[in-house]
């Protein structure tokens, strides 16, 4: 049904990743975080920060993998994903600031990016609560005849709530354009998934709902786009929503405030050994395709736009108190 | 000009509205085989099950995928069967779509209606009688209105439709076969947010809204027989709420009486009477009155329980009688 104005679609990614590019965007997110954390520290971030660092692999991974015009609706883990799409890092990093130059005027937050023009849907805090969203999202492209998906991110923590099920069953039944992600990471917060998920293999969820459902290592950034690019034609083709469970574990606690005595340092050790950026850097090197001197290379740079990110970031005002009314609807009104 | 009735002016709105928009949908429980009150009679043997779409009986995704499809170029209109199962959808319509635009900094709106019959009286019981307008209005983001005519129900319709905005519509099941008037043929539209005033007289100020609206007009004819001139303020819109209307309405007389179906504490009333006590509290000879359903958790099946809880012609009668005396 063509009779909205529709953008010429964006270019399919090709099917063997960038090895180069990959990297290059984990080392950003890791380095962006690590920033991140150094800003909280001093008192320049507020709030509530959730870092990522660990499982830079299934949003590079993935992101890379889907079209650039994909929608992107993610969890409140979710800066690695905003930079994999691209969301310019200094606007990013001001957000996390609450700063005016922020993606969203400094109104979001860390857990509330958002960037219209990269079709970057936000992060989410209402646990599940974005999966909805995600189907509309997919509900208007198939209506209007579009090869435009949506990729859901969710976390092993949102599949106990009602509107993940809502979701997957709404999805398989109108055969909605949406790859659902789950990133596994084996804790909601401080929860094991253990002690409050009958299932603990959440992918067996999606099929309970008729799914095509694959569990693919979220620490292996290739494996995460291969699956992604395989799974993100076949939503493509219309043949109905597809769920991918990512293997992953974050290395730093659920928020800056996390005294970690939920899981065994030996066990966080025993992951770490597995850090995606790590894993890639020792392919590319026994492939020739990397030494040290451009591996330093990478490093800097990533360093470089974090550290620019910052300076932007502090240098951007904060938002006007007039501002305060603006676009609570279309139309100001200051009641 | 044709005789309609509250649902026939809904279900013409939603009739014409997607005659001029294609990229308008309706979507619900059942509403193919015309929805639990008939308001979509039609429908899909006009506009074809691509936009006219049952969904799973689950309120939360048909409001949440309501928000996504508003972001994504359509224009949505939900249906929810009863007020009392709109709470299953509560966290998509105030954690999402009344910040969609704010947090977005205008990034995206969301331009969604949500109809939802609410009201008592027709010995519904506790899942199917309730009122929920006070707990929308309360929410910044969402446009609330509750028209209490078959022109306002058709005009605001088609204006919420048109609106950039989630707008909740709240129809009262009660008014959908009981109000007939004659509507002009084609299409008009009723603007959100204005009050209007229903009926001018300088002895009491009756302020509500909904179906009440018209029991309190209903009321006031009556009381004038006995000499007691009232004003009546239908309010029509609670968000964006006209501040301005309730103020000079209540300087008018100088005597206000609120009154709504929802329960009494914390109801839409005390903000009303709050306005009142700010801006109009120097012209004021009697203390603003309210008049409400009692604080029970659930309305009571038995006939007799529920008549006498909910606020009535007589009831409005007594009260602005008992208000006209202060």
């Amino acid at each position: 049904m063509a009779r909205m104005t529709e953008t010429p679609p964006a270019a399919r990614p090709p099917s063997q990743p960038d090895r180069r590019s990959l990297l290059r965007t984990m080392l950003l997110i890791r380095r962006f975080e690590e920033k991140a954390a150094e800003m909280y520290a001093k008192g320049k971030i507020h709030g509530f920060l959730h870092l990522y660092i660990g499982q830079e692999a299934v949003a590079t991974g993935a992101v890379a993998a889907a079209r650039p015009d994909d929608y992107i609706v993610s969890h409140y883990r979710e800066h690695g994903h905003a930079l994999a799409r691209g969301l310019d890092p200094g606007a990013v990093m001001a957000e996390l600031f609450g700063r005016s130059g922020g993606v969203s005027g400094g109104r979001g937050g860390a857990m509330h990016l958002f960037d219209a023009s990269k079709s970057f849907m936000g992060g989410y805090a209402i646990v599940a609560g974005h999966m909805p969203l995600a189907c509309g999202l997919g509900l208007a492209e198939q209506y209007k005849g579009t090869q435009r998906i949506a990729l859901n991110f969710i976390g092993d923590g949102a599949v106990n709530e009602g509107e993940f099920h809502e979701s997957l069953n709404l999805a398989a039944v109108w055969k909605l354009p949406v790859l659902f992600i789950c990133e596994n990471n084996f804790y909601g917060m401080g929860t094991d998934v253990r002690r409050v998920s009958a299932v603990i293999e959440v992918y067996k969820r999606a099929e309970a709902y008729g799914i095509h459902a694959e569990q693919v290592d979220g620490m292996d950034v290739e494996a995460m786009y291969e699956a992604t690019h395989r799974l993100a034609e076949r939503v493509r083709r219309g043949e109905g929503p597809v769920f991918l469970e990512a293997i992953c574990y974050r290395f730093r606690g659920h928020s800056m405030s996390d005294p970690e005595f939920y899981r065994h340092k030996d066990e966080v050790q025993r992951w770490r050994v597995l850090d995606p950026i790590e894993q890639l850097r020792a392919r590319m090197f026994d492939a020739g395709e990397l030494d040290d001197a451009r591996f330093a290379e990478l490093q800097h740079e990533a360093d470089a736009i974090a550290g620019e990110a910052v300076r932007f970031a502090d240098a951007s005002p904060p938002p006007e108190i007039s501002t305060l009314h603006d676009f609570v609807y279309k139309e100001r009104s200051d009641a | 000009m044709a005789l309609k009735t509250y649902i026939e002016a809904i279900r013409d709105a939603l009739i014409e509205e997607m005659d001029r928009a294609p990229n308008m949908l309706v979507l619900g429980e059942d509403i193919q085989e015309g929805g639990v009150f008939r308001a979509t009679d039609g429908m899909l043997e006009r506009f074809g099950p691509q936009r006219v779409l049952d969904t799973p009986l689950a309120e939360s995704s048909i409001v949440g995928v309501s928000i996504g499809m508003a972001t994504n170029g359509c224009l949505p209109v939900a249906e929810l069967q009863f007020a009392d199962f709109a709470y299953p959808a509560f966290n998509q319509l105030i954690s999402e779509a009344a910040r969609w635009r704010y947090r977005s900094y205008n990034g995206w709106g969301c331009p969604m209606v949500v109809r939802i019959p609410y009201g008592a009286g027709i010995r519904g019981a506790m899942y199917h009688s309730q009122s929920i307008e006070a707990m929308l209005a309360h929410v910044p983001g969402l446009k609330v209105v509750m028209p209490s005519t078959p022109y306002d129900a058709k005009g605001m319709l088609k204006a919420a439709i048109r609106d950039p905005d989630p707008v909740i519509y709240l129809e009262h099941k009660r008014a959908y076969r009981m109000l007939k008037e004659e509507l002009p043929d084609g299409d008009y539209t009723v603007p959100i947010g204005p009050a209007r005033l229903r009926r001018e007289g300088d002895d009491i100020t009756v302020i509500s809204y909904g179906l009440m609206a018209h029991e309190c007009l209903q009321a006031a004819e009556e009381l004038a027989a006995e000499g007691i001139d009232a004003t009546v303020l239908d309010l029509r819109t609670l968000a964006p709420l006209d501040r301005d209307a309730i103020v000079a309405a209540a300087r008018r007389t100088g005597k206000a009486l609120i009154v709504h179906e929802d329960n009494l504490t914390g109801g839409f009333g005390g903000e009303i009477a709050a306005i009142i006590a700010e801006h109009a509290f120097d012209d004021l000879d009697a203390p603003v009155r309210r008049l409400a359903t009692p604080d029970v958790p659930a309305m009571p099946f038995n006939g007799a329980l529920e008549d006498f809880l909910l606020p009535s012609r007589e009831k409005i009668a007594d009260a602005m009688r008992d208000l006209a005396a202060y």
